[in-house]
C-alpha cells in the first residue's frame, strides 16, 4: 500500500472517534429534558435487542441450525446463571462439541 | 464488592477480550491476504478500532475502491455511537472532557453494552478505562498474531468462538429483563424491527441497529408515559 493508505486511516480513525467522544464530551455536566433522558435510558436494553437479534442466527453462513443451537444454549445460560463469562465460555463449549461431534 | 475500579473493569471486559480474540486473529489473517503489511494491518486496529467498518475497508480496498469512499462508508458504519455514547452519558460520573475524550475512543458496540449495563447508578472513570483497556489489547495484539502466523483457529473451535460476542450480549441483556417488563419490551421491539431491515434489506447493517434501537426506545418511552398518565395519582 502506498502513501494513500495512511491518509485513509487517518480519515477512518476521524470519523469513528468523532461518534465517539463528541456526545461524551459536548454533552458532559448538561442536563438533559427528562424525555430525552428517558429515551436514552432505554438505548442499552433496545441496543442489545438488536445487536443480538437477528446476526445471532446467522454467525455460521450456511448453518442456520448452529445459530439457533447457539442462541437456545446462550438463553438458557444466561438464565441459569447471570455471570456473563459462564454464558460465553459455555456457549462456546457447547458449540465446540457440537461442530466435533456433526 | 467495590465495583468501581480499573481491576474490576478489566474483570468486566475480560468477556470482551475473548470474543474479540477470533474476530481480530481473522482481521489480521485478511488483511495479510488482502496485501497490507503487519504494520499497516496493525495501525488499522490500533487507530480505527472498529471492527465491522475494518473488514468492510478491506473488501473495499481488494476492489480498488475510492479511499474517500471508504472513509465515508466507515463514517456510517460507525454513526450508531452517537447514540451509544449520549446515553453512556448519562451514566457515567462527571469527569474532565479530556479524560472523557480518552476513554471515549474505547467505546465499541460491546464495551458500551458492558457498561451501559451496569447496576451501579453512575459508573466511575476507571472502571471504564479497565473494560476499555482489556478489549483494546485483546483487538491490537491478536490482529498483529493473526497477520504473523497467518493462520487461523482450527475450524470447530473457530466456528464455536463466532458466537462469543453475541452470547456475551445475551449474558448481558438477560438478567436486566429479569422482573422488567420495560427491558424486555425494549430488547424484543428493537429486534423484531432489525429483523425486518435485515429480511427486507431495506437498511444496511450499521442504519439498521440505529432505527430499530432509536425507534424501540422511543416507543416504549410514549407507551410508558400514556401508562403513567392513566394511573391514579399517587399510584
Amino acid at each position: 500500500m502506498g502513501a494513500w493508505y495512511w491518509w485513509m486511516l487517518l480519515g477512518m480513525a476521524l470519523v469513528t472517534y468523532i461518534p465517539r467522544a463528541f456526545p461524551l464530551t459536548f454533552l458532559e455536566g448538561k442536563e438533559l429534558p427528562s424525555v430525552i433522558s428517558g429515551v436514552l435510558r432505554n438505548i442499552p436494553f433496545a441496543v442489545l435487542g438488536a445487536l443480538i437479534f437477528p446476526a445471532i442466527l446467522y454467525v455460521q453462513a450456511g448453518n442456520l441450525l448452529f445459530g439457533i443451537i447457539g442462541t437456545i444454549s446462550a438463553f438458557t445460560l444466561a438464565i441459569i446463571s447471570s455471570n456473563v463469562m459462564v454464558v460465553v465460555l459455555g456457549t462456546i463449549a457447547i458449540l465446540a462439541g457440537y461442530s466435533l461431534l456433526f | 464488592m467495590n465495583n468501581n475500579s480499573f481491576f474490576q473493569g478489566i474483570k468486566a471486559g475480560t468477556s470482551i477480550a475473548i470474543g474479540y480474540f477470533p474476530v481480530a486473529l481473522t482481521f489480521g489473517l485478511l488483511a495479510k491476504t488482502s496485501g497490507l503489511s503487519i504494520i499497516e494491518a496493525t495501525a488499522m486496529s490500533m487507530f480505527v478500532y472498529a471492527g465491522a467498518a475494518q473488514y468492510i475497508s478491506l473488501t473495499l480496498i481488494a476492489k480498488s475502491v475510492d479511499p474517500i469512499l471508504i472513509v465515508l462508508n466507515t463514517f456510517v458504519v460507525n454513526i450508531r455511537h452517537f447514540l451509544m455514547t449520549a446515553a453512556l452519558n448519562e451514566k457515567m460520573q462527571s469527569e474532565k472532557r479530556w479524560v472523557k475524550g480518552i476513554y471515549a475512543f474505547g467505546i465499541t458496540d460491546e464495551s458500551f453494552s458492558v457498561l451501559a449495563t451496569q447496576k451501579e447508578d453512575k459508573i466511575r472513570t476507571p472502571f471504564a478505562f479497565g473494560v476499555a483497556f482489556i478489549a483494546y489489547a485483546s483487538w491490537v495484539i491478536f490482529t498483529a498474531v493473526g497477520h504473523v502466523i497467518g493462520a487461523n483457529l482450527p475450524a470447530f473451535l473457530q466456528a464455536a468462538m463466532s458466537i462469543a460476542l453475541y452470547a456475551m450480549f445475551v449474558g448481558l441483556l438477560v438478567p436486566s429483563m429479569r422482573g422488567n417488563r420495560k427491558v424486555v419490551m425494549l430488547a424484543l421491539i428493537a429486534a423484531v424491527i432489525n429483523g425486518f431491515f435485515y429480511w427486507t434489506d431495506l437498511l444496511s447493517t450499521g442504519w439498521a441497529i440505529l432505527v430499530a434501537t432509536l425507534a424501540s426506545s422511543i416507543l416504549v418511552e410514549i407507551i410508558y408515559a400514556k401508562r403513567d398518565r392513566n394511573l391514579p395519582k399517587g399510584a
